[in-house]
């Protein structure tokens, strides 16, 4: 039986593991070490660690500083206070001058749940996805977040990994590639194909068994990479299937659905529809309770799926 | 070089920086005129930096956070020789290295991209906790401007680098007094500055911001255990009559009538 684990120990389980191999890895977080879990890397690598206190935009603009001292920093905070409220900083001090951060933004989506509007990013995507050579990972579980860690590490230039909370289970395998930029077939199908990413892929595995019990074949694929985006997959997927659905834990906007529709207008005919939060905030609850209120199931993109058909 | 010949320099680098504005009919003068010698004070006298070597490992980082300033750091830097003293006249333009505000990606010497305030001094006090990290022995020096005070970034940068107690960081206050709008006051009244700074966990000095004798002293005095802030009095558009200390010439450039006048204060003579 595969491992289940929150998303947030498998990051810091892997900064852990990184900062082993390689020495030049340097993690900063503002006051949330313990939610994060960057915590586990303070305790083990302690003079590597960097608290900024509850100032995010000092410690994007910090890790800069690192970064053109030739180390590679790992800025951690959740998704809503890094991507949000330190966006000018990641812009004009990071990305503007490719400067090699990465960032383990965690508690990103719904999945925050009781914490309610005020601390679900659901624009995180949107907001990454507009800066010149960001790279954008979105793991689906612990073993894909470790990954993305690893892979983040050897680019040359800003990374974000989005970090979701909540204790997934393991659903790739240690040998599942996972080439930046390169989407995954997770499952073939002909009739329509679901394109997700992060959570939103155990809901799509589970519509497409939903289809089947009904025959109809779905196609599943993981964009585990938001940025370099796969357009070549997006256009195979549409020729193959000729319907295609996207499924995200993020605002409708400027996420995945709008990756996709970027791609498909002009170049494909193919039927499209999108899950995701319908241009509204997040509010209070538990997390299941939440993606199901607004949409964020495997009902709903199995509906979305008969839809096109 | 002695005093007198530091004088004149600075009096070249000005009417450098007044032809620059004039022919790309853009760009910030006031703020820019007045942080001549605080710059001169770092190249010319203090810092270690190698003109034929700008990425040397070692060398002392200088981060112009008040990024709009940026015509004065590339007088210095064409005259240090960094890069050709004539790439000076394409300032702003389309292709040109030198960009509307400082870029380390274009530029040789640049060490720090800025020009969004605030931002500068937070990437340089990042530089500073590196070098700590590293048991590198080069110092880190952020000339910010007071208008720039009031962003927010200054004061979590500030209170980080009395907590992790960066001996190797400078602040470099260009006080001019003056911002956009008006004066400090008028905008957002900055306070005791000082005080400010000596409460967050500086060493503070206040000095004659065009004296670079005095700029020199507070930067070669030895401080242990806290970050140092210099407090350096200027003349927003210093040197040239009609703008000092007119906060109207904070983002304008001259026309020609006005670019003559300037010139002939400065020393140089314009052919009409």
């Amino acid at each position: 039986m595969s491992e289940s684990k929150s998303l947030r120990v498998a990051y810091g389980e892997a900064l852990v593991e990184l900062g082993e191999k390689n020495k030049n890895v340097v993690v900063m977080d503002a006051d949330l070490a313990h939610a994060t879990m960057t915590g586990m890397f303070q305790e083990k690598y302690p003079e590597r660690f960097f608290n900024m206190g509850i100032a995010e935009a000092n410690m994007m603009c910090a890790a800069a500083g690192f970064a053109h001292s030739g180390l590679i920093p790992f800025a951690s905070t959740f998704a809503l206070f890094g991507a949000g409220r330190a966006f000018e900083q990641i812009r004009n001090s990071i990305s503007y001058v490719n400067a090699n951060v990465k960032f383990g933004l965690s508690h990103s989506g719904l999945c925050v749940g009781e914490d309610g509007g005020s601390h679900q990013s659901i624009e995180d995507l949107a907001l990454m996805r507009v800066l010149p050579g960001m790279t954008i990972f979105v793991p689906c579980d612990p073993l894909e977040t470790k990954k993305a860690v690893f892979a983040a590490a050897e680019i040359n230039g800003p990374v974000y990994i989005r970090v979701a909370r909540p204790v997934c289970d393991t659903i790739t395998t240690p040998d599942t590639p996972f080439i930046p930029g390169k989407a995954n077939i997770m499952r073939e199908g002909k009739d329509v194909a679901i394109l997700a990413t992060g959570l939103m892929i155990p809901e799509a595995l589970k519509a497409a068994d939903m289809l089947a019990a009904e025959g109809i074949k779905a196609a599943v694929v993981n964009f585990h990479t938001i940025k370099p985006f796969d357009a070549d997959c997006v256009l195979k997927m549409a020729e193959q299937c000729g319907a295609i659905v996207t499924a995200e834990e993020h605002s409708i906007i400027g996420g995945l659905g709008s990756a996709v529709a970027e791609v498909l207008a002009g170049n494909s005919s193919a039927k499209f529809a999108r899950v995701g939060i319908k241009d509204k905030f997040g509010k209070s609850g538990k997390p299941a309770e939440l993606f199901k209120a607004y949409g964020l199931t495997a009902e709903n993109i199995a509906e979305k799926c008969k839809g096109l058909l | 070089m002695d005093t007198e010949m530091l004088n004149s320099k600075a009096k070249q680098l000005r009417a450098d920086i007044i032809k620059m504005l004039y022919l790309s009919q853009s760009g910030h003068p006031g703020g820019s005129l007045s942080c001549v010698e605080i710059l001169m004070s770092l190249y010319y006298k203090v810092a270690k930096v190698d003109p034929a070597n700008p990425s040397m490992e070692n060398r002392d980082r200088i981060v112009l956070s008040k990024g709009h300033a940026c015509p004065a750091l590339y007088a210095v830097l064409a005259d240090k020789g960094y890069f050709p003293h004539e790439d000076l006249w394409n300032l702003r333009q389309i292709d040109s290295h030198l960009q509307g505000h400082p870029d380390m990606t274009k530029t040789p010497g640049v060490d720090i991209n800025t020009g969004s305030l605030g931002q500068g001094i937070s990437i340089a006090l990042g530089l500073a906790m590196a070098a700590k990290y590293k048991k590198a022995d080069y110092k880190i020096y952020a000339i910010v401007g007071d208008g720039e005070l009031q962003e927010g970034l200054v004061w979590e940068a500030s209170m980080a680098a009395a907590h992790y107690k960066l001996d190797n960081f400078t602040v470099m206050l260009d006080h001019n007094g003056l911002q956009i709008d008006g004066s400090n006051d008028q905008v957002m009244s900055l306070g005791d500055i000082m005080a400010k700074y000596k409460a967050f966990g500086f060493e503070c000095f206040k000095v004659d911001g065009h004296n670079i004798d005095e700029i020199v002293a507070a930067l070669n005095t030895p401080v242990s255990g806290k970050p140092k802030f210099i407090c350096c009095e200027t003349h927003k558009g210093k040197g040239v009559s009609f703008m000092d200390n007119n906060y109207g010439w904070h983002g304008k450039a001259p026309n020609r009538d006005e670019y003559i006048m300037a010139m002939k204060e400065l020393g140089v003579t314009v052919n009409e």
